[in-house]
């Protein structure tokens, strides 16, 4: 029985929760049982947006993650805020354009990606996530980049078909990142 | 099987609700079940169906009104300020004896609260919400593909007995995504003489009505609906029992909080205490029997909730305060870890409260 | 012998409940006689208010429903969204549409519903024993205004034809009254053409009924239609302050 509890966390408009979703789809498509949940409020932007995934071989319990295996923080008060639950042994995702600060914790495994600037970089500036995400899946033992092509085909409507390259382009990005 | 696909549990709601014959929904925007008057707005104009946004809770649930009296399946959703605003209109729909399908995403309270999570309008639901001698099934998902499928026993069910269901949910299950899969939806016909359709000419017209000036008959009406709710007490209860074979001591708690508590009883296992879980599935009609039959075999209940205790009560009636009942509860959209559910379950084991 | 009058066809043989000198059995009469002139007895679902007018599913023929108070038009709604063959028509007091029930009436004016709606104003409520309506005239005494409606404390009355009217949404928003022959006639006539709106498709038609309340207000059922014509008519003039199909065609 192995189960990955995921938090994903930033400010609203980073694509926090979608990031989320594609990670839910990743795991529902590799035949996991798998949860999301959104943290909600009353701003639409620039709030604090996180996002608690699991992915699981057996049914989800609760879907609130109270301590990830995996955090992957987008900004400085979320990196903060949450970073010693992390369970020891756990891996922490940064985005080093944005977080300057370093982990000062020995017991997880830490990577920095300056994902922001790659995402610029790379012409696609609103998908720095999606490179987070390619990392994420690059590293973490219990996810794989196999199948990544089929999970982004899932989650982009028809109608913006175009998006699926671009996606791909930022996933591929962080997936080749060597920090 | 039909595909898995992953979907908020306020859209498995929305879904289900047009798979059961569901084509006319009537609601006010509220954080946090807007999600379903979103899916409603842009798939019932596609199959022929009515989406109208109406100007408060107070008309969506006349709307509603009118429409069950019409005969159709109808919906409305809401969380709860929008619907003490229809603890009219439901009163009144119980008091005219027709069908309709509610959906609470609850959020805390009193008054505006805020707009996470919460289980505080137990006492609303269970004991009906509105004035009068009444009560509305009330059914209380887990899982988003519970969502879906006590929808359509909702549906179910309010035409079965001609009365109120309604989803008592919380924000966290209407927010959050879990595959599900549609299976085939059972739809039950049931014949509805009363019906507003125009008498055609060809028969005495019906009437709808919940007014009864005469003392005798409104006290004859109120006893009549009250044997339909033995019956509904009698053959619809549902819960679902985990690892409660050897049970020393009963968790007892019903969505959001019956997940956080299955890892709390997994996790006491692990340290060796017999604990196991009761989940209310129906909240009203409340499971007695399968508490009463607990409470000849544990020692202690606890119940878990995110309201001030609003279950024990009922955990109390069913049990005949045989054994005591603890509680382990957060409220204001505050949710308990499965920690703080197993320091509770460890106290109930020793007999602590 | 020739039958020279009759009971309408879309009335029961219920004995109506109302007061001695009250024209609710007028108004009553003159929608059914819509009913039967417009051949839609089958096909009509009538909405009964909180109010005097509670009882009225006992009175018509048709289909009825009791509605909440001042939820009649978001009951009529419901049921019209369901089945929009039907015509379906609410039947509304002072309290009921302009108090309570005021945000259902805008609004299903603002959607120009496709339904019918007859307004009784009597400028009191006359079920609960005379309190002061919204429509109740300044100075007027009433159970709650006992030194006669003070427009400080309480407010002016609302006109509810003049306020609709200025909504885009309604098709037909008349007034009229039943303080006589000619007025009753000409009820009758704007009543029929609510209800033919209706099946046109044409959306929102609301009368107005200026009524009277003998019982409440305390005079005789003459001295009631005097006062209705001395002092209601001069605050709610008669006429049709909307028109939409009419307005098109430059009439």
């Amino acid at each position: 029985m192995k189960t990955t509890q995921i938090l994903i966390a930033g400010f609203g408009g980073q694509g926090i929760l979608f990031a989320g979703k594609f990670l839910a789809y990743k795991g529902l498509l590799e035949d996991l049982q798998v949860s999301w949940l959104p943290s909600y409020g009353p701003e639409m932007r620039g709030g604090t947006a996180n996002c608690n995934v699991i992915l699981s071989d057996d049914p989800v319990g609760s879907p609130i993650v109270t301590n990830p295996d995996v955090l992957i923080a987008m900004n400085l008060p979320s990196l903060q805020k949450y970073v010693n639950d992390v369970v020891p042994g756990g891996q922490i995702y940064v985005d080093s354009t944005l977080i300057a600060e370093k982990v000062q914790r020995t017991d997880v495994e830490v990577y920095y990606i300056p994902a922001t600037q790659m995402a610029n970089d790379a012409g696609v500036p609103t998908l720095a996530n999606m490179v987070m995400m390619g990392h994420v899946l690059q590293h973490n033992p219990e996810l794989s980049f196999n199948g990544t092509d089929v999970t982004v085909q899932k989650l982009v409507p028809a109608k913006k078909a175009a998006l699926v390259e671009l996606n791909m382009k930022a996933l591929e990005a962080g997936r080749d990142y060597e920090g | 099987m039909a595909e898995r696909v992953l979907m908020k549990g306020n859209e498995a709601i929305a879904e289900a609700a047009i798979r059961s014959g569901c084509r006319h929904y009537f609601g006010y925007p509220i954080t946090p079940q807007t999600e379903v008057a979103a899916y409603m707005a842009k798939r019932m104009p596609k199959i022929d169906g009515v989406f109208l946004q109406a100007e408060s809770e107070i008309a969506s649930i006349n709307m509603v009104y009118g429409a069950a009296a019409a005969g159709m399946r109808v919906m409305t959703s809401s969380s709860s300020p929008g619907i003490s605003l229809m603890g009219e209109g439901l009163s009144y729909i119980a008091g005219s004896d027709v069908p309709a399908f509610v959906v609470n995403v609850q959020r805390g309270g009193p008054g505006l609260g805020g707009i996470q999570p919460s289980q505080s309008d137990y006492f609303q639901a269970t004991r009906g919400g509105g004035h009068g001698d009444y009560h509305m099934i009330v059914l209380a998902p887990a899982s988003v593909q519970e969502m879906a499928s006590l929808t359509v026993k909702g549906f179910n069910l309010a035409d079965k007995y001609s009365m109120i269901a309604m989803i008592l949910a919380d924000g966290t299950i209407g927010q959050m995504m879990e595959p599900i899969s549609f299976e085939d939806v059972e739809i039950e016909h049931y014949d509805k003489p009363w019906a507003l359709t125009g008498t055609q000419c060809q028969r005495r017209h019906n009437i709808v009505n919940s007014l009864y000036l005469q003392p005798d008959v409104l006290e004859k009406k109120n006893f009549e609906r009250y044997e339909k709710y033995r019956a509904v007490e009698e053959n619809e209860a549902l819960h679902e029992s985990y690892m409660m074979d050897d049970a020393e001591v009963c968790v007892v708690a019903f969505g959001i909080a019956s997940r956080v508590a299955k890892n709390a009883v997994v996790a006491a296992r692990a340290e060796g205490i017999k604990a196991g879980l009761i989940r209310p599935i129906t909240l009203w009609p409340f499971p007695k029997k399968a508490l009463s039959e607990a409470a000849d075999q544990v020692k202690s209940f606890l119940s878990v909730e995110l309201s001030m205790g609003q279950m024990v009560e009922d955990i109390q009636l069913a049990t005949g305060c045989r054994r005591p009942v603890s509680l382990c509860n957060r409220v204001g959209g505050m949710i308990p870890s499965p920690d703080q559910v197993l320091a509770s379950i460890r106290k109930a084991a020793k007999g602590e409260n | 012998m020739a039958i020279v009058f009759e009971k309408p066809k879309a009335l029961t043989d219920a004995v109506l409940h109302y007061c001695p000198g009250c024209p609710h059995g007028i108004i009553h009469r003159l929608v059914a006689e819509a009913i039967d002139e417009l051949g839609i007895e089958g096909r009509t679902i009538g909405v009964a208010p909180v109010g005097c007018a509670v009882m009225a599913y006992d009175y018509f023929t048709c289909d009825m429903i009791e509605a909440a108070h001042g939820r009649a038009p978001a009951t009529a709604t419901g049921i019209k969204r369901c089945r929009p063959d039907n015509i379906v028509f609410t039947y509304q007091g002072d309290g009921d549409l302009a108090s309570i029930g005021m945000a259902e009436t805008v609004h299903a004016a603002a959607r120009n519903e496709n339904i019918t709606i007859i307004f009784v104003n009597n400028a009191i409520y006359g079920m609960t024993g005379g309190q002061m309506a919204p429509t109740s005239l300044p100075g007027q005494v009433t159970q709650t205004s006992p030194y006669g409606r003070d427009v400080k404390l309480c407010g002016w009355p609302i006109k509810v034809c003049e306020l609709l009217s200025t909504q885009d949404g309604p098709e037909y928003i008349a007034r009229v009254a039943v303080n006589n022959v000619k007025n009753v006639k000409a009820a009758g006539k704007a009543i029929k053409k609510a209800f033919q709106n209706q099946i046109d498709g044409k959306g929102f038609s609301l009368v107005e009924v200026v009524s009277a309340c003998p019982t409440n207000w305390g005079t005789t059922p003459q001295q009631a239609l005097s006062w209705v014509e001395s002092d209601m008519l001069p605050y709610y003039p008669l006429g049709v302050y909307k028109d939409r199909s009419a307005e098109k065609e430059g009439k």
